[in-house]
């Protein structure tokens, strides 16, 4: 029996026809992008962990699947997800003491995200070619 | 007397519960946050680990690094409260787009379970590693 509040309009999605873009909307769904794509690599995360302690053969499977383009490309995505849902995390933090919400200033923090996932993940995998000696 | 009795728009119910509309109070809003915050120095300390020396290392290696009593605690620690920011983020994300209540429940069910075996499958992980690494080094 559908109830009359199922029926009720719903507010536009924020990215779309329905507003001017904005460099707000499409940070705000990038955090929620980047946080479940991390809670996909959380599986990746406890067979790690588990076929590290309890089976060695899954172990060496996953190893080698890491270690594959495939593998890579999905590591790389993980890196970006991680560096930009950590800083856009702390720019949520420092909203919840109630700062930054003039305009200016949160695309100011807007762009600092940006720079630190871009510069962060660079770094990060510059390191992680070092050492296997790909560069 | 109370205060609560100035109060009078409050029925005795919704005073003995101390709930509004919203049936919680801030409680699910204060424990994201502090998750999230200690996440914060968690996450950084795992990061440095795995691109310093666990990143295609052999499980000997992680072996040892987990027989650590702190790196034990510490990567117990980030797994569990890993694991809850995820079970808190995925809920949000199940009540903003689902909006059929059986295919919700549904989902939310299958969340938790997810959320659930992963997390046991991670910390059963951790616990072996780190008491064979002990044993391995007591020999």
């Amino acid at each position: 029996m559908p109830r009359p509040q199922d029926n009720r309009p719903l507010s536009p999605f924020m990215l779309g026809p329905y507003y001017r873009f904005q460099i707000s909307s499409l940070l705000s769904i990038l955090h929620r992008i980047t946080g479940f794509a991390l809670a996909i690599g959380l599986i990746l995360f406890a067979l790690w962990l588990w076929s590290a302690a309890y089976d060695e053969q899954l172990y060496l499977d996953i190893m080698n699947l890491a270690s594959s383009i495939v593998g890579k490309l999905f590591l790389f995505g993980w890196t970006v997800a991680f560096y930009y849902h950590f800083a856009n995390g702390l720019r949520h933090l420092n909203w919840d003491l109630g700062r930054g919400f003039k305009l200016d200033e949160m695309a100011a923090s807007g762009w600092v995200v940006i720079a630190f996932t871009g510069s962060m993940t660079v770094l990060t995998w510059v390191l992680v070619m070092k050492k296997l000696g790909a560069i | 007397m109370s205060e609560y009795s100035k109060s009078p728009l409050r029925s005795n119910l919704g005073r003995v519960r101390g709930l509004g509309s919203a049936k919680h109070g801030a409680r699910h809003w204060w424990l994201e946050r502090v998750i999230a915050l200690a996440l914060v120095p968690l996450t950084v300390w795992f990061m440095i680990a795995l691109i310093g020396h666990l990143l295609g290392a052999e499980s000997s290696t992680l072996q040892e690094w987990v027989a650590k009593p702190f790196v034990a605690l510490t990567l117990a620690a980030l797994t569990a409260l890993g694991f809850i920011h995820t079970r808190m983020g995925l809920q949000v994300i199940i009540e903003d787009y689902v909006h059929s209540e059986g295919i919700k429940i549904a989902l939310m069910l299958f969340k938790d379970a997810c959320i659930f075996i992963l997390l046991a499958m991670a910390l059963a992980g951790i616990a072996k590693l780190h008491f064979s690494g002990i044993i391995k080094w007591l020999m």
